[in-house]
């Protein structure tokens, strides 16, 4: 946690807690129930670029939801510059979801497969009551580098990356000063990757804006966060700046996390994929023993 | 060792670029729309031209076989059948807008509306329209008939009512679908409301799904109009109806079997081109809207 006297934290996450119940499988006792976080604490500062990494259902999505006003925690606050969220009601969210916005993950689950283009980068600013949108689409598909035509045709006509650019545009669109990314490219193509995370790295540098950036994928995270928070099992079990978790990772599971990251150099070394998946596999068993041990 | 190397970059794989392929046009749907076509194409010609006025009485010519004069003949009046059959399709196509009119108009935001209503409203309303699916379909209108007096309208909104459960049904599975994408989350984190959700996303994605449905209970309606026609019920004596035709060819079945054959064609030409349809429109629109999750 930062320790320096920044005014108030872009957002600050305390002490957060999502149970999800499960569907009762009989009539006498109520289903089981999920711990999907138990006890996240966070705080990112305006201007920071900050990642959060760990396994697929570790709940770091669920922690983007909740920073999203998406969904509300069992437990814990959070603040949005100063303000808290939390109990807030959806009409109240007004300056959440301008201040706010959100990258999703699946470039074609994201975009309204009926909607022109235009009308999906739109949506923001009509729900805000902007106006002027018609220059403001233009401005944003400049901006994300895709030709102003775009605008009237429909997000299948467009390639992954493409779609992940209007995703960009349609997130950048109501002038938010914080930007959740959940994992922007991990279902793009390797070789579109870069340049979807080039474009994200130029716009939040230009424009200023607070990155919480959600990965499973190191390499990616190291490119483009400052600081880095390690979630397992719905715990942070590690924070700090980039370089130092990289280097010298305090808790085992980061260093597991950091082994199986596959590379040229380890490739080259002789580790065959299936060493790579070996290793891959041995990991969410782990944090399943360990999930259980805890509830 | 001979197992299949997944690959690094499994997880990652990029999209089909272009989106999803169009499916080509499958067979039944280009039976059904041409049988669909056929009865639409009756019920316009009978607007502008009828080889006779299909209610004009000719004792003079009473059940006559085929001819060139009568196409399919003529009844026990004197009637000429082709020319009945013809406006017999506009009465079919009333009664089927009718139906699904009224079906689509109450059921399509109740589907929805029971998709993101809280639970504690979707379930007493899912529950109560269970009663409703429960009740035939054809009791409904016979007592409706019963109530304000036979009328193919009448009738007919008896027919509707009794299509929302399915219809409501239909919608909210499709609506539960579309309402767990990450589009709706986006639309909620750009700051939409419900009701907003509900008419620029939910919609437009069940539209496909409600189109659908639109053609089955279509031919649904045809086949209670015939019935409740034939039950003397629904579309009273001189307007023509396939249904009464029906009835009314049934004492010379013996004698005069193209009096019942020709409206029982009309009605499973009718049915069968909506149920194929249906069909039809189905395969082509259902796996875009599971792939899409």
């Amino acid at each position: 946690m930062s320790t320096d006297t920044e005014p108030t934290p872009a957002i600050r996450v305390d002490d957060v807690h999502r149970d999800f119940r499960r569907p009762r499988r009989s009539i006498r006792q109520p289903g089981p129930t999920v711990q999907a976080l138990r006890g996240v604490s966070l705080e990112v500062a305006p201007g920071e670029r900050f990642g959060i990494v760990g396994e697929s259902g570790c709940g770091k999505s669920t922690l983007m939801r909740i920073i999203a006003g998406l969904d509300r925690p069992t437990k814990g606050r959070v603040l949005i510059e100063g303000r808290d969220v939390t109990a807030l009601p959806e009409r109240r969210l007004g300056f959440l979801r301008q201040r706010l916005q959100v990258v999703f993950q699946d470039p074609m689950g994201s975009l309204d497969p009926r909607m022109r283009v235009r009308d999906i980068i739109a949506e923001p600013l009509v729900a805000q009551g902007v106006k002027n949108r018609r220059d403001r689409v233009a401005e944003l598909l400049d901006a994300v580098g895709l030709p102003a035509e775009a605008a009237n045709r429909y997000p299948h006509q467009f390639s992954g990356g493409q779609r992940q650019r209007i995703s960009i545009a349609r997130a950048l669109a109501p002038r938010p000063t914080i930007l959740l990314a959940d994992e922007p490219v991990s279902a793009l193509d390797v070789s579109v990757r870069a340049q979807v995370l080039n474009l994200l790295d130029d716009l939040v540098t230009e424009l200023g804006l607070t990155l919480v950036f959600v990965s499973h994928d190191l390499s990616v995270v190291r490119h483009v966060c400052d600081r880095l928070a390690v979630m397992s099992a719905g715990q942070i079990v590690e924070t700090g700046p980039t370089r130092q978790v990289y280097d010298h990772p305090q808790h085992p599971y980061t260093e597991r996390l950091l082994r199986s990251v596959p590379s040229m150099h380890k490739a080259l070394a002789g580790a065959s994929t299936t060493d790579l998946l070996g290793a891959d596999r041995a990991k969410p068993k782990d944090v399943e023993d360990k999930g259980t041990a805890h509830a | 060792m001979s197992r299949i190397d997944p690959g690094i970059g499994a997880a990652g794989e990029p999209l089909p670029v272009g989106g999803l392929p169009r499916r080509r046009a499958g067979a039944s749907l280009l039976v059904g729309a041409v049988l669909v076509g056929l009865v639409v194409a009756a019920a316009l010609v009978s607007f502008v031209w009828t080889p006779y006025d299909p209610t004009l009485v000719d004792a003079s010519s009473r059940l006559q076989t085929m001819s060139a004069r009568h196409l399919f003949g003529t009844d026990k009046f004197g009637r000429d059948v082709f020319s009945q059959i013809l406006v017999g399709a506009r009465t079919t196509l009333f009664v089927g807008i009718v139906a699904v009119g009224v079906a689509g108009v109450i059921a399509v935001p109740l589907g929805i509306v029971a998709a993101m209503a809280p639970r504690w409203f979707a379930e007493p309303l899912m529950r109560l329209l269970d009663l409703l699916l429960a009740f035939p379909a054809l009791l409904l209108a016979i007592m409706f008939s019963a109530v304000y007096g036979g009328s193919t309208l009448v009738a007919m909104i008896a027919i509707g009512i009794a299509s929302i459960p399915s219809f409501v049904r239909v919608v909210r599975s499709g609506s539960l679908q579309v309402l767990s994408t990450e589009y709706v989350l986006a639309a909620r984190a750009a700051g939409r409301r419900p009701v907003a959700i509900g008419w620029r996303h939910v919609l437009p994605n069940v539209s496909s799904l409600v189109i659908v449905q639109a053609s089955v209970a279509f031919a649904i309606a045809i086949l209670a109009e015939a019935a409740l026609s034939f039950l003397g019920y629904g579309t009273p004596p001189p307007v023509p109806s396939w249904g009464r035709m029906l009835q009314e060819s049934q004492e010379m079945l013996f004698t005069a079997p193209r009096l019942a054959v020709f409206p029982g064609v009309a009605i499973a030409v009718a049915v069968l081109g909506f149920n194929l349809l249906g069909d039809g429109l189905r395969d082509r629109y259902d796996p875009k809207l599971e792939d899409r999750r």
